[in-house]
């Protein structure tokens, strides 16, 4: 049934729009959780779904396809929709846990939700000015979220983070206008089959414009300083919703056009996505390990590992995307993780300050083991779920030959361990230079971290089945015509 | 007719970059509508201009040409609805902003902020050794 793939829309804004009317603060709470379940439910039945039926498609209203709006689901667009369903779910808990009273009252369950539903719209969309509407959606719920309280720091980031916002939107305007102007196309479907009729130079123009508002969303070298300048600021509930959700949607519009439009010249727009990605890797990570804050550390690794995901895209080989697919899927997972349990250390000691924290080893020995699983994880390290993403990564570039990509992606993977284990260094083993004054921990709080670490390593050691799907999405995305027939094909 | 709306569109656009990058945030605010504005008419621009026919099929079937193609029309009165949200924003946003923070110079801002920035493990290192 076709109403499956718009049921990730229709429960995030259904629980939001409850929410919002519901005045009541524990019956919001519970919404919270029932709607992200609600959610991570649907994701897995859409997931099934696109498994055993192949790419799912639906036209809104009935109109038929190139003309009315296209929701299309395949294995990259249903397996997004189900890790951000984990992501939702995961936070919730930490938020019902971390009781955040003002801004629950402020609306943080339906501003949480919203924003998960402009992200599912952006992930399953099949037009592309439908993309632009999809990112105002989650963009707008973000804005409000980044600023949710009102602290100096949320403000002052949130309005570097809004300036950036609406650039990159403007630019993705203008690649959208441009785009239907030169192919009379929106579809995306439609679009690819008559993008390969352009002119080259045109084309390759065109290219580098959704690079570019597609890289400041997925926050890529050059464009990546506003992330680090804004993540940071707003309490983990929010930060760790941001970290695992929305650079991703950034990538996952650069794997959906540059897999189904721009693969015509592929030596010249793939190869500066090749740039692009061994430019974020290095410079995130070395930003990363100047940093003496744990939060601003984490987006900074955030940024880095970005470049991993346009690896596998810029070598755009099967094993090349199975990698991009697998690693977006696994970070997401595992710098949420990161995220809350920075939250997490934060309220134990009061700091996330690196240099004055310290002796969680000895107090919460429990916690460094949490810690090192996502570490771990992020570094590439077996048998983490990392690793099998690095693996298949370097794998790729092997094959295909782009030996600068695998040594760069190999020393990155280096640092970032040197990274990880700077903070366990500090934050864990060391003694704390003077007392700490951390504040009262409600109890599970470590729940939903130890969800997410135990998620990381069951992936590493269990990795067939997600490799598996990542490898068909990754063969659904390198042939283009089984999208294109299962969009315009249905309503013929 | 093209031509003349292209330069309109080159020179917004050169005036909203200027003002976007300038620190001040109303202008950097202002930039945005001019910017936005320039997008706005390029896809106009892309729809054909000037004394085209209405995009209606006649009875007996045939078409009017050249018409007027009504879709980008649509897509700026999206593309404006959307603006004008972000721009509302935007002002709240900006005057929130100047009322904790007392500035609404952007590159005065991070100096505002109560907390210093945090020493990296680096200066740790050079203050024991001082």
């Amino acid at each position: 049934m076709s109403w499956l793939i718009v049921l990730p829309l229709l429960i995030p804004l259904t629980t939001g729009i409850l929410c919002l009317v519901l005045g009541s603060r524990s019956a919001q709470r519970v919404l919270g959780l029932v709607g992200a379940l609600g959610l991570l439910a649907a994701a897995l039945a859409l997931l099934s779904q696109v498994n055993q039926r192949g790419i799912q498609a639906v036209q809104v209203g009935n109109w038929p396809a190139p003309f009315g709006i296209t929701f299309a689901a395949d294995h990259l667009s249903a397996l997004m929709v189900l890790v951000s369903g984990v992501v939702a779910v995961v936070v919730a808990l930490y938020a019902l846990a971390e009781g955040d009273t003002p801004r629950e009252q402020q609306g943080y369950y339906a501003l949480s939700h919203l924003l998960l539903f402009g992200v599912n719209g952006a992930f399953l969309t099949g037009d592309l000015f439908n993309l632009y509407v999809w990112f105002e959606v989650l963009l707008l719920s973000s804005f409000v979220l980044m600023i949710l309280g009102g602290s100096k720091a949320q403000l002052a980031g949130g309005v570097k983070y809004f300036a950036v916002s609406l650039l990159s939107s403007i630019l993705f305007l203008v690649a959208v206008g441009l785009l239907y102007g030169a192919t009379g196309a929106l579809n995306m479907a439609d679009l690819a089959t008559r993008v390969g009729s352009l002119a080259p130079g045109l084309r390759d123009g065109l290219a580098m414009l959704f690079l570019g508002a597609f890289g400041l969303k997925a926050a890529v070298f050059p464009f990546f300083f506003w992330l680090p300048a804004s993540y940071p600021a707003p309490p983990v509930i929010i930060s760790a919703l941001f970290a695992g959700l929305l650079t991703k949607v950034g990538v996952y519009a650069l794997l959906r056009v540059f897999t189904l439009l721009f693969t015509q010249d592929t030596a010249f727009t793939h190869t500066v996505i090749l740039w692009v990605a061994g430019l974020t890797l290095l410079l995130g990570v070395l930003l990363a390990l100047a940093q003496g804050e744990l939060r601003r550390l984490l987006s900074f690794q955030l940024v880095s590992h970005i470049g991993y995901m346009l690896m596998g895209l810029g070598i755009l080989t099967p094993l090349g995307l199975t990698g991009s697919v697998f690693y977006a899927l696994n970070h997401m997972i595992v710098i949420a993780a990161l995220f809350l349990l920075a939250g997490l250390l934060e309220r134990l000691q009061g700091t996330t300050v690196l240099v004055r924290m310290g002796g969680l080893y000895q107090s919460h020995p429990w916690l460094a083991v949490l810690f090192l699983l996502p570490a771990f994880s992020l570094a590439g390290l077996p048998p983490f779920s990392g690793f099998w993403a690095k693996f298949t990564l370097v794998a790729a570039g092997l094959q295909a030959g782009q030996y600068a990509i695998v040594a760069v992606a190999l020393l990155v993977g280096l640092l970032t361990l040197l990274s990880m284990g700077l903070v366990f260094a500090e934050a864990f083993w060391k003694n704390p230079p003077r007392p700490l004054a951390g504040t009262p921990t409600p109890p599970g709080l470590g729940v939903p971290v130890a969800l997410l670490a135990l998620l990381a390593l069951g992936l590493g050691l269990w990795a067939e089945p997600l490799l598996a799907l990542s490898q068909r999405a990754a063969q659904e995305l390198l042939e283009p015509s089984r999208y294109i027939e299962a969009v315009l094909g249905v309503s013929r | 007719m093209e031509t003349w709306m292209a330069l309109l569109v080159g020179g917004l656009s050169a005036v909203g970059v200027y003002l976007m990058l300038r620190p001040h945030l109303i202008q950097f605010l202002i930039g945005f509508l001019v910017l936005g504005n320039a997008a706005n008419l390029l896809i106009f621009t892309s729809g054909r201009l000037g004394s085209a026919f209405p995009p209606l099929v006649q009875p007996d079937g045939t078409v009017l040409a050249p018409y007027a193609n009504p879709l980008p029309q649509a897509l700026i009165l999206t593309a404006i609805v959307i603006g004008f949200a972000l721009a509302a924003f935007g002002i709240v946003l900006f005057f929130r902003a100047e009322q904790v923070l007392k500035t609404l110079n952007a590159e005065a801002m991070p100096e505002r902020l109560e907390a210093a920035p945090a020493p990296s493990p680096v200066d740790e290192v050079r203050e024991e050794r001082a």
